[in-house]
């Protein structure tokens, strides 16, 4: 753990953090480590899935699809051999909870992908690991090697019979593959870039196979479901939005941190009292509720319920959990190029919408940010952005269009502010506050 | 080509991953491991690395072009990462990155003369809430000033290990 914990966590997915050694199998099993999986073992697919589908879990990669529902949709009876894929490419501006579930917790990411695996009939899970996270590779190897000792893992899982294998995979440092369709095409051992869908995973994913691909923090989650409880866990949340989530706090608050609190926590609660405030007592100016590929808000439109469908509602997303706090003195026209140089330099050229998209409005907004803009551009900078909306194979053309769009409308008056040759009005204010 | 037998060990577990039909699939993670021990993804890592999935020498460097961390040249003997994404800019991840330029000299993806050192400007690296962050090869650092940066490059230069340097902790382990 990188930050303190907070006395308004409730912690599910994190409660063994802190245990001392609390990566190993000992101290997982001392904890209901795999009885979860004991109890999966004693029950059917079909009572598997609809149990995730009790406790009202919904995806933690961003889009937020019902779980259990995504189980559902996987051709149990197909001849082909079924497959686990954990996605652990973490790599969402805002984002880092995966590491922390897999550093802390590697064994309750082993126990999620082995009850999916349960209810698909699936023999072999994988885990793809953004290269980045090499520590984590290794020590993903280890728990895995100690959950084959221990007969978890292998050709006789806890003595039923049954079999899982599990392993790792690592990444090479790709944004794009972070998106199922691209990781499916990277572990095949190809450019990441994605596939047309339908068919989805569930039908044709690892191998061209079905396949379950979730999550670490989906997978995390599914574990104390079947540990506590589903009812347990879909009472943490808000109605249709299950259990807790881990909140990764970044950016201009006195405490940044990742912290693990009830769905539909208010965003104005984590802010000031999880997170202690805007820094230095400054003002609000405006969040980005999940990551980056979401739409921002602006402080007055930050008391709302931190769940997919209140976030929905407000045209923005819940996302991976990035939340990324920015403070009266940020320069919006900075940030924006920021995170379209981000999408500019991880799109992966397969669509044309996006290739270009991104790399214009780099070109827009780094002219703009440099006072050398026009007010065409503001519109052009708009209009460009809808433009690319739905009119790709992955959603990574919408990641970077839709925050554009908010950040044009929702601050038209700082794009105007550097206007006539003006630099950026912020930038010695950010300056002397960053030192 | 040789290599290790750590790395040929490695491989071998690689391969074992994956359906004997679908060797492909251990590319990505070979070609990474073995740049690590080769310096570079060189021609003739590629043939080999091939020749050992069962894929041609283009498609191989078709897929090395795509992946950052797959360098084509030799990075120093540290390779310097530094996070500028939103949430390490918001915490002073320009100034860092400034600071690391000034220091070394270098800019983004240049290499010292000497081969100690290189610089890169990366993407979000997954340590948004303890931001500015950095990588020294592997080696996670959060939290990361201009002058811990100074220290660490110092210390580094004058030939002590990462987890020698008590003044700035690598806190991936």
């Amino acid at each position: 753990m990188y930050n303190q914990p907070h006395p308004l966590e409730v912690k599910v997915l994190t409660r063994r953090f802190g245990l001392p050694n609390s990566r190993s199998i000992d101290t997982y099993m001392a904890n209901d480590g795999y009885t979860g999986l004991k109890k999966a073992l004693e029950m059917t697919p079909e009572q598997i899935v609809d149990y995730v589908k009790l406790s009202g879990l919904r995806g933690r990669g961003g889009a937020g699809f019902p779980t259990g529902l995504k189980w559902s949709f996987v051709p149990r009876t197909s001849p082909k051999p079924k497959y686990i894929m954990v996605n652990a490419d973490e790599s969402e501006p805002g984002t880092c909870k995966d590491r922390l579930l897999i550093e802390n917790d590697p064994h309750q990411v082993i126990e999620g992908a082995m009850i999916a695996g349960l209810a698909i009939n699936a023999e072999q899970g994988y885990i793809y690991i953004r290269g980045e996270y090499r520590y984590l590779i290794e020590l993903m190897d280890k728990a895995i090697e100690e959950a084959y000792a221990k007969g978890v893992l292998g050709e006789n899982v806890m003595g039923t019979g049954k079999r899982f294998h599990f392993a790792t995979h690592s990444g090479a440092g790709a944004y794009e593959c972070g998106e199922e369709s691209a990781l499916l095409e990277s572990f095949e051992g190809k450019r990441g870039n994605p596939r047309i869908r339908p068919p989805f995973p569930a039908v044709a994913g690892v191998y061209q196979s079905p396949t379950i691909l979730n999550n670490v923090e989906t997978y995390s989650a599914v574990a104390p479901i079947f540990q506590q409880g589903a009812e347990y866990f879909c009472g943490l949340g808000s109605p249709k939005n299950g259990g807790t989530r881990l909140f990764c706090v970044s950016g201009h608050v006195e405490r940044p941190g990742v912290y693990e609190l009830p769905m539909g926590t208010n965003l104005l609660k984590i802010i000031h009292e999880v997170a202690g405030g805007v820094r230095g007592g400054k003002k609000l100016k405006a969040v980005i509720p999940g990551g980056s590929s979401c739409p921002v808000l602006k402080a007055d439109e930050c008391d709302i319920n931190m769940d997919f469908d209140s976030l929905a509602a407000a045209k923005s997303m819940l996302g991976s959990g990035g939340i990324v706090v920015m403070d009266e003195d940020t320069c919006i026209v900075k940030a924006a190029l920021r995170i379209m140089r981000f999408y500019a330099h991880e799109s992966c050229g397969w669509c044309i919408p996006c290739r270009e998209g991104t790399t214009w409005l780099r070109k827009l907004l780094q002219r703009f940010h440099d006072g050398m803009g026009t007010r065409s551009d503001i519109v052009l900078i708009g209009d460009l952005s809808k433009n690319m909306l739905g009119r790709t194979f992955c959603p990574l053309g919408d990641a970077a269009a839709m925050p554009t769009i908010a950040f044009v409308e929702k601050f038209r008056d700082e794009f105007e502010a550097h206007l006539d040759g003006k630099p950026c009005p912020k930038e010695n204010i950010s300056r002397l506050v960053a030192a | 080509m040789t290599f290790s037998p750590a790395l040929e060990a490695r491989f071998e577990k690689f391969l074992a991953k994956y359906p004997a039909d679908r060797k492909r699939s251990a590319l990505i993670p070979m070609l990474i491991y073995a740049q690590d021990e080769v310096g570079s993804i060189t021609d003739e890592l590629i043939q080999e690395l091939a020749r050992r999935t069962g894929t041609t020498p283009m498609q191989v460097t078709e897929v090395v072009g795509f992946y950052s961390m797959l360098q084509r040249k030799p990075m120093g003997k540290y390779h310097v990462q530094i996070c500028t994404n939103i949430s390490c800019l918001l915490r002073g991840g320009d100034e860092l990155w400034e600071q690391a330029c000034k220091k070394t000299g270098l800019g983004h993806k240049q290499v010292a003369a000497d081969g100690s050192f290189s610089l890169e400007e990366v993407e979000c690296m997954g340590a948004c809430s303890w931001a500015p962050a950095m990588q020294v090869n592997y080696d996670f650092y959060h939290g990361v000033t201009p002058k811990q940066l100074d220290v660490l490059l110092d210390s580094l230069a004058a030939g002590k290990k990462p987890e020698e340097i008590a003044e700035v902790k690598k806190v991936s382990c």
